[in-house]
């Protein structure tokens, strides 16, 4: 094994301590608030595949999360199906959508697709106003029953861990290289025969089923309730802040992204004055945009730069060799 | 189009554009060009600046589409092939100006290349497979580095192991020796030949470089302004008159 692989595996454990330490010691409400963290965590590992992997912008991550949100709010509402079951229902019935957003937005880059996909981020979380009869519109709807956050915090995270472990399998070999050669250059990745329309798909599809899963947990953090306005346009720009904070293309960096845009709001209220109120999302948007300035390249870039100024110190000392 | 029966091939050809035309607006870029490569030849596409030679590679590469004409490879028509399916036919290609995946590391670079023959294989194979073209084309040492930031030399190098990765039987490479020293030209003309004579690829090869295409080739076709002036071998070439004429009044204009 290569010492970087030790390390990152270390780096899995520690962390993987602390979420299970803290499982045991958080008061009910701080669990809830980990289980929300988690939640981010799902849907900025999938934002990185599409955004940072295979380098196709969206802003409508929100909308898949409301997919997958309804998708258990209903079935649990008219079935009374087991809430476990619906999170992978949740994930096929978004991997399906996501293809089938992905096949048009083949035709779309950059700017273009971001608006496009800004646009499912507004148009979506409407949908359920207009079936109100079946959705409960605007007031939401409500799963059958609704666990408490014990369970919450120990189910999301346990998604959190299998996500991950997906991605990483994916991104690992031959479809995360071929996700990245499309980022890197378009041209040289089709030359070398991947084909993009595939990979740009899949990447939208796997993309949104992560997203699914974290949008069915979430209508179960927020006491069972799918309401629209839960999956606005803020949530999908929180995802793409987290992931932007994460570093796009670094799966480590992800659960700092989390983090950000879990706790974030919490701090920006407690600033007295101005973070009561509506001021909290000021302090939320010059925070964000500090950050931004300060981490251009997110945590992950943060992580980067440390390491390889600690490589050629090593190298420049003549002790060691 | 009748079909000229007077000529028959030595063998059939690997590769054959058969009167490809393309424009973009007013520029004819290609214009009814045909030639046939056989196999395990090395095949010199020239001609001045703009005369067409990367428009070429990019109708075989299914890059741009022709508005007229077929490329056939080993027979069948190229036409209907995505441009990544290409590469699955046994056409692998480097880019003027490399064309790389600059945060990825050299070892991932040519990975990519290994695309289409790397379904089903176990990780481990493949990246030895990788390492061993890396060290074929004489990187071996930097496969850990991203692309970004290596010397120029070293990046066309990675094209040619991502290119040669892939299994190819015919080679596209667009000026190899661009930007290459003295020394290094020489060694490009024994690896090229080495493709043709040990690894039997038939190598298309566009390059300015007139000692090294005339020496190594074992056909030349000249292009100037999209259009075919002479083809044939490399002595017949060089003393073609329309061939003179067209470099020397590139020359002429450089000189001016
Ligand atoms: N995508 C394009 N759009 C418009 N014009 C193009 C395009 N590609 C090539 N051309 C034009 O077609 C002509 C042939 O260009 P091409 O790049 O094939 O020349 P070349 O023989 O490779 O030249 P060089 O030796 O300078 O690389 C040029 O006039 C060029 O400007
Ligand atoms: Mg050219």
């Amino acid at each position: 094994m290569s010492r970087g692989l030790v390390t990152r595996l270390g780096v899995i454990a520690v962390a993987a301590g602390i979420v299970i330490v803290l499982g045991f010691r958080l008061s009910d409400y701080h669990l809830g608030l980990g289980a929300r963290i988690a939640i981010y965590f799902i849907a900025i590992l999938g934002l990185n595949i599409l955004t940072g992997y295979t380098g196709q912008i969206s802003i409508g991550h929100g909308a898949f999360m409301a997919i997958g949100g309804y998708t258990t709010a209903l079935m649990s509402y008219y079935h009374h199906t087991d809430l476990l079951l619906t999170l992978p229902l949740a994930l096929a019935v978004c991997f399906v959508c996501g293809l089938a957003v992905g096949i048009p937005a083949l035709r779309l880059s950059g700017v273009y697709l971001a608006l496009a996909t800004f646009a499912l981020a507004v148009s979506i979380p409407q949908l359920p106003l207009k079936w109100s009869k079946w959705t409960g519109g605007s007031n939401g709807i409500r799963t059958f029953t609704s666990p408490g956050n014990n369970w919450l915090y120990r189910v999301c995270w346990i998604c959190a861990g299998i996500a991950f472990v997906a991605a990483w399998l994916l991104l690992r070999g031959r479809t995360g290289r071929a996700f990245r050669s499309i980022r890197d250059s378009e041209l040289a990745a089709a030359s070398s025969g991947v084909s993009l329309p595939i990979y740009k798909t899949l990447a939208f599809g796997v993309s949104a089923a992560f997203a699914g899963v974290a949008g069915s947990l979430f209508v179960l953090v927020t006491n069972g309730y799918a309401q629209p306005n839960e999956f606005g346009v803020l949530l999908s720009l929180q995802l793409l802040i987290g992931a932007a904070v994460a570093g796009l293309g670094s799966l480590y960096g992800t659960i700092v992204g989390a983090l950000f845009i879990g706790l974030l709001p919490q701090i920006s209220t407690s600033v007295p004055l101005i973070g009561s109120g509506h001021g909290q999302d000021v302090v939320f948007g010059l925070i964000v945009i500090l950050v931004m300035i300060l981490l251009p390249n997110g945590v992950a870039g943060l992580l980067g730069a440390i390491d390889s100024r600690f490589k050629s110190a090593i190298k420049s000392d003549p002790t060691t060799s | 189009m009748p079909e000229s029966d007077d000529r028959v091939p030595p063998a059939v050809p690997l590769l054959s554009l058969q009167a490809a035309s393309l424009r973009f607006g007013g520029i004819v870029a290609l214009d009814e060009v045909s030639f046939d490569v056989q196999p395990h030849t090395i095949f010199g596409l020239i001609g001045p600046n703009g005369a067409g030679k990367t428009t070429a590679f990019n109708v075989i590469t299914r890059l741009y589409r022709v508005d007229s004409g077929d490329v056939l490879f080993d027979g069948r028509s190229l036409l209907h092939t995505p441009p990544s399916g290409v590469v699955r036919h046994g056409i692998a290609r480097t880019f003027q100006n490399v064309e790389l995946f600059p945060t990825m590391t050299v070892l991932e670079n040519t990975l990519v290349g290994a695309h289409t023959v790397s379904r089903f294989k176990r990780e481990g194979a493949m990246r030895a497979k990788a390492a061993e073209v890396l060290d074929y084309v004489g990187i071996a040492s930097v496969a850990k580095r991203p692309a970004a930031g290596l010397p120029f030399g070293t990046l066309k190098r990675i094209e040619l192991a991502r290119a040669l990765v892939s299994e190819p039987r015919l080679v596209l490479l667009d000026e190899p020796a661009g930007g290459l020293n003295h020394e290094e030209v020489e060694a490009l003309a024994t690896f090229i030949q080495r493709l043709r004579d040990d690894l039997k690829i038939t190598v298309l090869l566009v390059e300015h470089h007139m000692n090294l295409v005339m020496r190594i080739s074992d056909h030349v076709h000249v292009l100037n302004f999209g259009r075919t002036i002479a083809s044939g071998p490399p002595a017949d070439v060089q003393r073609d008159p329309q061939v003179i004429e067209a470099y020397l009044g590139g020359e002429l204009e450089a000189a001016s």
